[in-house]
């Protein structure tokens, strides 16, 4: 007997690791970036310069940072959701048992690509084609960072919304066509509005996931913390900053705390939105 | 099916949509083998780097990156396994469940760089493990556990509830029935999905910025308390970093092909493991 206790215990440790490293996330990066709030103080944040390194008077503002996070999400987004929800209406509702049996793992592949790699990729291949296209001075934006960002997103949403468009009970669909609604009607206003919940929770995920994406961002966005809502000039994201400075400033000067505010920053902002994803999906799973 | 011509237009449209996402991704990943294939040759793979990169091999970055896979697999295996364990075979319906379950969904949703503030606060500052194999492996572990979790789950839950009644009604205790009539059955469906997590940890590039990942270092590590060269952060700094990016293109293209077999690789194997098991046990 006092076997299976000791493997229960043991289980119910690993388990409560999860909890352990969640609680100890927002524990350390609490930590690291409360020094801030006492000085300079939390209202710094709210600058509109981020110049952490100067002979005068050095400015962390991260709203440039946060526009710049915003307009990159919100400029991938807009090529993200039509290309993930209608190709998932293809591959759901029209593709036949073999072909889709061909798409789902082409897709998947797509979502397993490193993100370096992709960056590499943009930044060799894409860039330039930006910059011709538009004939700018240099093809690293961020328009180019939303291409590549929507290519990391596009498997995610897809596969979230494929499921939801499965999950449409099929008495729904033979109940519209035994009406006389066309194939095309049924999709667009009977399985298509079922699912939508299940693809705006789809869409949700997708966002958390291009808001954290660094690398790819980092190596093609052009790293200029401006305020800007012009998808042609360079800008610069919470995560690249992150990323690009950290290696080099002295451990727990204003700048390193400054730096570990972004990441709460971008954990509340990540963690906000995954708690609605879930909480949607949640409720659309009750109503099945 | 045959609709109106509107209807075959639109049609037309969503299939030519789909395809355009499967093109892109061929087209990527042909462009990443035509022009990284002339680099791969056994110097490639055998060799140390010169010139910060810009000539000779990648064997130290290569070699990072197998260290740190399998320092994130001994801690993550156990550790997921175990909770999947838990979650299917002990856990009722109650507050803790709901607590660990909520973890774990927010867990799979923090950002990379976010893991790299905490591998860098929680093991290289605070435990001074320093900029080291252990640190970048701990945190590359609490990175993957959420998949590991929910694939290690999925592969325990699909084992028929028949199995288990047939063994408790025999007289086994709990942990027997789970230990002979459960994982034997569920164990290539776990080790596939912690593959795919594994995978994933491979690739990534902004937790081990912070936790191991070295510049520049032509050597192999002694110990887990060394730093060491990383495959895609190598590929990062010669992208990015070098001083004459345009002469070392072919050997950025090599370490970018190198890494993509390695990462593809492993999710092909994971996927070929579970179509061969999913033919050897039917229920």
């Amino acid at each position: 007997m006092w076997k299976n206790r000791a493997v229960q215990t043991l289980l119910i440790g690993a388990a409560s690791t999860s909890v352990l490293i969640v609680v100890l996330i927002f524990l350390f990066l609490g930590k690291e970036a409360a020094p801030f709030a006492l000085t300079p103080g939390l209202s710094a944040l709210f600058d509109s310069k981020w110049i952490p390194v100067s002979f005068q008077r050095e400015r962390f503002g991260i709203l440039p940072l946060l526009s710049g996070s915003a307009l990159v999400t919100l400029l991938a987004m807009l090529i993200t959701i039509p290309f993930s929800v209608l190709g998932a209406i293809y591959i759901a509702e029209l593709a036949k048992p073999l072909e889709r049996e061909i798409l789902k793992p082409f897709i998947e592949i797509l979502a397993s690509i490193p993100s370096v790699v992709l960056g590499f990729f943009g930044l060799v291949v894409l860039a330039p084609l930006v910059k011709s296209f538009f004939g700018l001075n240099t093809g690293l934006n961020a328009l180019t960072g939303a291409i590549l960002l929507s290519i990391m997103a596009i498997p995610t949403v897809i596969s979230i919304s494929e499921d939801a468009l499965n999950s449409v009970p099929h008495v729904y669909k033979r109940a519209s066509l035994a009406l006389g609604a066309s194939q095309l009607q049924t999709i667009f206003r009977v399985t298509v509005p079922a699912a939508l919940p299940g693809i705006i929770a789809a869409v949700m995920l997708g966002v958390g996931r291009v808001i954290g994406e660094t690398m790819a961002v980092m190596m093609v966005t052009g790293n200029a913390a401006i305020i800007t809502a012009n998808p042609l000039d360079p800008v610069r994201t919470m995560t690249a900053t992150i990323a690009a400075e950290m290696g080099e400033v002295p451990f727990g000067s204003v700048h390193y705390q400054a730096l570990f505010c972004i990441g709460v920053v971008l954990l509340l902002v990540t963690f906000g939105l995954n708690v609605i994803g879930q909480q949607v999906l949640r409720r659309y799973g009750m109503r099945q | 099916m045959s609709g109106s011509f509107s209807e075959n237009l639109i049609y037309g449209l969503l299939r030519a949509i789909t395809y355009a996402i499967v093109l892109l991704v061929g087209y990527i990943l042909f462009d990443i083998v035509i022009k990284g294939l002339p680099v791969l040759n056994w110097e490639f793979v055998s060799g140390y780097p010169h010139q910060s990169g810009a000539s000779g091999g990648i064997l130290p970055a290569i070699a990072g990156t197998f260290y740190l896979v399998l320092g994130t697999i001994s801690v993550a295996l156990p550790l997921g396994v175990g909770s999947a364990i838990y979650l299917s075979e002990y856990a009722f319906q109650g507050k803790f469940t709901t607590i660990i379950r909520m973890a774990i969904i927010t867990l799979a949703g923090v950002p990379s760089i976010v893991y790299g503030l905490f591998g860098l606060g929680l093991f290289v500052l605070f435990f001074r493990f320093g900029a080291s194999i252990l640190s970048g492996s701990l945190t590359l572990a609490c990175m993957v556990l959420p998949t590991i979790i929910v694939a290690s789950e999925e592969a325990l839950r699909a084992v028929p509830k028949g199995y288990r009644e047939a063994s408790l009604a025999l007289g086994a205790t709990k942990w027997e029935t789970i230990r002979t009539n459960v994982l034997p059955y569920s164990l290539s469906g776990m080790i596939t999905g912690s593959i795919l997590g594994v995978g994933r940890a491979a690739g990534e590039t902004a937790p081990i910025l912070l936790t191991v990942a070295a510049f520049f270092l032509p050597k192999l590590p002694n110990s887990i308390f060394d730093q060491v060269m990383a495959l895609p952060y190598h590929l990062y700094i010669l992208a990015t970093q070098h001083p004459d990016a345009e002469k070392v293109r072919p050997m950025q293209y090599g370490t970018a092909l190198v890494l993509l077999l390695l990462v593809l690789g492993l999710s092909l194997g994971a996927i070929f493991i579970r179509a061969h098991y999913r033919k050897k046990y039917k229920w």
